[in-house]
């Protein structure tokens, strides 16, 4: 956008709707009260693999309030079953799932019963006499057992393989073969899930009156679940309404297709009445999506000199029995495979890449999807061979980030980036946090026995994807969103966005880009999204795409509209339309500035008294514009973090002292926004190295599935974490966005994990196992076994 | 998940708390802060019949001092011990503990006497009442017995108290001025169960000499106990690196760790030495 005229665009402008969140007011699907609402709790199994041999309903169905008690093959003619598969890529396989699971449960926490009652507490009630007889069948908890095939969940398909890759730049070996030195290690990844305030929450209200469908839903894709709804409860997709009023949070989590989900909607067409479902906390563990268990061996080829020569690759990751529907669980994986050793200039590189079904909970795509793992991987290594080679870990970045000059610039992987910024942000980093002065201070506190470690994580990140990422494979889901923007007879502007609003800031985002295209005040904007009856057609919030996509849709439409005001201000005044522009809510002479007409009252005029214009004028005061990012697979952005621990090499803990980022995605429209969803997402990701893991039993069981045990980050822990920008607009669109959501998120484990075996360098010990816990610090330091 | 369905009644004295304890037996639970019960009803963990809320019973409230005697009573907030100046003066070991328990939100309504009748293996009153040697004033229909903390525990989330019977006010000795005390805590995260902790409290002589000295752990164990070999290792000594060393052998007889969640016996053990020799050098200090 261009920068003398960009109004609002670059301001931290607060956001509308901060004042009714912040007063209660906003209207979550839980809050939502329809007459004849009935409310479903699911029987999830207990086992984490059984088949269910006699499922006795009859004792539940007596009691109060109870409306119906339905098994899997009772709701099975409401909901076609669906399979997580993509076209593009290769191989993959999955078996049908079901709304409620039908004879066998394949997971822990799996429905395989719905009770449907007056209220969630009669529900809950009835669910007690639930009677469930099971055979227990053998469980395939860990990847290696489940690659091993020695046991196969699925036997249709063979294997517990659901999608294997390998990429091959050709001369790997060579590259080995003659390098200086080389580095090998194996890193763990413990399964986190993203913990959503708001849990996840439907109300599905079918009329049978008229066969439709309207379904409050928390969700970040409105039209990718209207298209789900409509083809697998056979509704047409005109009748179907999707309305995501307030979510409190996503992060990836509600944009998928969950079962308990699909079977809230399918039960409100069969009892032809409205149901709702809002998952319970202890119930959100064992069914939202979990993410990121990985084991990846990464080898590093480096020349004496500090040049990286090649990347060898070996990702092996677990996600439950199913790939989850429509995106699929195969994406995290592929994202190692395309984005490990990202930011570096070496030319070879060779991958292999192994998805397994599991007997634990599904997983699939959560914030930074596969980020976090490769760029993990890539840093820990590149901090391995810098220390091998003994030199200053910034240094040898610098000596292999792909130069800034060097753009357009393809990545062995195949990936295109368009414009990077590498160097200038190590640069600012570096600056930003005094990392000679930190780094003498910890040679000095080292001497005093106080272990700090400072830690470096490079990376970049897919944003604004094209439809390559998902489209291409046949998955109905948009990569393009649209915008329309209806000028309003007082002169107000009503802004529908297909983008959704997920406590993020979206909607605040794009009531500056408006009005800063339109000249008009930004409390002149109202900006509506999450209804499918209402917005255009789009692709949701996913991927960092809302403001780059979502935006540069607003713009033009606001460009547009423009015109089109100024074209009935060129009426009215009978003076050229290229003499008139827009500015503080007026119209004003382009030459002079002088005010010329308020805006409300051309609206009076084109709307109210239109016999007082020419005969052959028609105002046009509303614009829908689409954009889709077509030139690049994926408009990357990339950035650097650092972590600043403290070590107790007594007690395993680590604390963080400081964290930076300074990343580049492009034009930044509100600073404030971006730099705390750069927080949330670094807090997120501090989250991955040292607190969140599920744990499993081997019986599949898991083992922390609440809030005292499943440990968050919380704000006592988080360190002040300081944030600056490199700021290199895509050229891709005239807004000049790329995303910023992801990046705290798939850059700080790395930063956080390098920093820890930074501090426990003097002892010669390294972690390598996902969340860091005091005791695997212990265990490596070898105070404990 | 919502709570399964219950009676409540608040009750507004003593003598109606022990009717309905006749009454209900079992089936009846008394709510206070309400900070672990109301939880696991909402789990359904647990479905009592009846709640009987002693909130509104005046004598079984405030903190008192009568001369060296410290009474605490069961619906004392542990933010009002947190805050209190008597506490901080006379059981300062309540102070240094305070501020370990859980989040302000929960110390502002959770109570002390219903974090000791819980008897949750890591909580701090436990292991901090072992130490003062606290007696536990329990009261019926039948009257008033007193029973001393180490007694009171008698494992994971068992007391000596008894059915119709309820913990009514904590009577604690001050720890004079010669005393000095001590707790370390280690969790994940702040405010979180902890994974071990220690309450020390010994009388310290003006050579740096401990006697009397009393240890005892939270998160060890199934109930806090003192750690009597690592005490007698230290009886009648100075703090140094030997006796730290020597305490911290000595734990490997006082204590049995059981792994949770987050640490392995042997971690815990470790851990237990690590804390010990920083509250011992607090003492020291």
């Amino acid at each position: 956008m261009d920068t003398t005229n960009s109004g609002y665009v670059g301001k931290s402008v607060p956001r509308a709707n901060a004042r009714r969140l912040l007063q209660g007011r906003g209207t979550y699907v839980d809050d939502l009260r329809l007459p004849r609402l009935a409310h479903v709790v699911f029987f999830r199994s207990p086992h984490a693999h059984a088949r269910l041999r006699k499922l006795d309903l009859a004792a539940a169905r007596t009691m109060p309030g109870v409306i119906a008690v339905v098994d899997g093959a009772a709701l099975a003619p409401y909901c076609k079953p669906w399979v997580g598969v993509l076209g593009h890529l290769k191989g993959i396989k999955s078996p049908p799932q079901h709304a409620i699971a039908i004879g066998r449960a394949c997971w822990q926490g799996e429905a395989v019963a719905a009770v449907v009652a007056e209220t969630r507490e009669q529900a809950e009630d009835a669910l007690e006499k639930i009677e469930a007889e099971w055979e227990e069948l053998p469980v395939v908890v860990e990847m290696k057992d489940a690659l091993s095939g020695r046991r196969v969940i699925h036997q249709e398909l063979g294997d517990n393989i659901c999608f294997k890759r390998e990429l091959d730049t050709g001369a790997v070996d060579e590259a080995f073969a003659k390098a200086d030195i080389v580095v090998e290690e194996t890193y763990d990844f413990g399964r986190h899930t993203g913990v959503t305030l708001e849990p996840r929450s439907i109300l599905a209200d079918y009329n049978a009156a008229e066969h439709t469908l309207t379904v409050y839903h928390a969700t970040q894709t409105p039209h990718m679940m209207q298209d789900i709804f409509s083809r697998h409860l056979d509704i047409p997709e005109g009748n179907v309404r999707v309305i995501a009023k307030d979510v409190g949070g996503s992060f990836g989590i509600k944009v998928h297709v969950y079962a308990d989900e699909m079977a809230a909607a399918a039960l409100s067409v069969m009892l032809r009445r409205p149901v709702k479902f809002v998952a319970d906390r202890l119930e959100s563990f064992i069914s939202d999506i979990h993410a990121r268990e990985h084991t990846a061996t990464v080898r590093l080829a480096c020349s004496k000199e500090g040049d990286i020569l090649a990347f060898d690759l070996d990702d092996l990751t677990g996600i439950g029995p199913y790939s989850v529907y429509p995106r699929t669980s195969g994406i995290e994986g592929n994202q190692v495979v395309n984005l490990t050793g990202g930011p570096y200039k070496h030319q070879q590189y060779r991958a292999k890449m192994h998805v397994v079904f599991t007997n634990k909970n599904v997983t699939c795509q959560y914030r930074a999807v596969g980020h976090p793992i490769a760029v993990a991987i890539t840093e820990a290594i590149v901090d391995l061979a810098a220390a091998k080679l003994g030199m200053d870990p910034a240094e040898f970045r610098r000596r292999n980030l792909v130069p800034d000059d060097a753009y357009p610039y393809t990545f062995p992987s195949g990936l295109k980036f368009e414009k990077l910024s590498h160097h200038q942000a190590l640069d600012r980093l570096l600056e930003l946090m005094d990392y000679k002065a930190l780094r003498t201070e910890q040679a000095a506190l080292r001497a005093k026995g106080v272990y700090r470690g400072i830690g470096l994580a490079a990376m970049i990140e897919v944003t604004n994807p094209s439809p390559a990422f998902y489209g291409v494979g046949g998955a109905r889901i948009s990569s393009q969103d649209g915008a329309t923007l209806r000028f309003e007879p007082t002169g107000t502007i009503t802004c529908l966005v297909s983008v959704t609003e997920q406590g993020q800031g979206t909607e605040g985002a794009f009531a500056q880009v408006a009005a800063s295209a339109l000249g008009v005040s930004i409390d002149r904007v109202r900006v509506v999204t999450g209804d499918t009856a209402v917005t255009p057609y789009g692709g949701g919030t996913w991927a960092s795409r809302g403001a780059g996509i979502g935006g540069e849709a607003v713009l033009q439409a606001g460009k547009v509209l423009r015109e089109r005001i100024l074209e009935v201000a060129s009426a009215i005044l009978k003076t050229d339309k290229s003499e008139l522009d827009i500015a503080s809510d007026e119209i004003v002479s382009k030459v002079s500035g002088e005010p010329r007409l308020e805006l409300s009252e051309l609206g009076r005029v084109a709307y109210f008294r239109p016999d007082t214009l020419p005969m052959d004028f028609q105002s046009q005061l509303m614009v829908t514009r689409h954009y889709t990012p077509r030139s690049y697979g994926f408009t990357f952005t990339n950035g650097i973090q650092a972590s600043l621990v403290e070590v107790d090499a007594d007690t395993g803990a680590v604390t963080l002292l400081k964290h930076w980022c300074v990343e580049d995605c492009g034009t930044v429209i509100n600073p404030m926004l971006v730099d705390e969803q750069i927080r949330g997402g670094i807090a997120q990701g501090i989250g991955a190295a040292l607190y969140e893991e599920c744990l499993y039993s081997p019986e599949g069981q898991l083992l922390n599935g609440n809030l005292a045990d499943y440990l968050l980050p919380m704000a006592g822990e988080m360190p002040d974490i300081i944030v600056a920008h490199v700021t290199t607009p895509t050229q891709t669109s005239e807004l000049g966005a790329k995303g910023a959501g992801e990046a705290g998120t798939a850059g700080a484990p790395a930063a956080v994990m390098n920093a820890i075996n930074d501090a426990l360098a003097p002892f010669g010990a390294r972690v390598t196992a996902q969340p860091f816990t005091p005791e695997r610090i212990l265990r490596a330091l070898g105070k404990v076994s | 998940m919502k709570a399964p369905p219950f009676a409540y009644v608040r009750a507004r004295s003593l003598g109606e708390v022990f009717d309905l304890l006749e009454h209900h037996g079992e089936s009846a639970r008394l709510l206070a802060g309400g900070q672990s019960l109301l939880a696991s009803l909402n789990m359904r963990l647990a479905a009592p019949e009846l709640l009987i809320d002693i909130t509104h019973i005046a004598e079984l409230s405030g903190i008192e001092v009568r001369g060296r005697k410290i009474r605490i009573g069961a619906l004392a907030t542990h933010a009002e011990i947190q805050r209190s100046a008597e506490i901080a003066r006379h059981l300062p070991l309540l102070s240094q503990a305070a501020p370990h328990i859980a989040h302000v939100a929960i110390r502002n309504v959770g109570t002390f006497g219903g974090s000791l009748a819980h008897a949750d293996p890591a909580a701090e009153w436990p292991a901090c009442c072992v130490v003062l040697d606290a007696q536990f004033v329990l009261r019926s229909r039948a009257g008033t017995r007193r029973v001393a903390a180490r007694e009171f525990f008698q494992g994971l989330y068992a007391t000596a108290l008894r059915p119709n019977e309820i913990l009514a006010q904590v009577e604690v000795a001050a720890t004079g001025t010669n005393w000095r005390s001590a707790f370390v805590e280690l969790s994940r995260r702040r405010g979180d169960y902890a994974t071990v902790g220690v309450a020390a409290l010994a009388r310290k002589s003006a050579r740096g000499v401990l006697s009397d000295l009393r240890v005892a752990f939270l998160g060890v164990g199934p109930a806090p106990a003192l750690a009597r070999a690592s005490m007698a290792a230290l009886e009648g000594k100075r703090v140094s690196a030997d006796t730290i060393a020597a305490a911290g052998e000595a734990l490997g007889q006082d204590l049995e760790p059981s792994a949770d969640l987050h640490a392995a016996a042997s971690t815990k053990l470790h851990l237990a030495r690590v804390i010990t020799g920083r509250a011992l050098t607090a003492l020291a200090a």
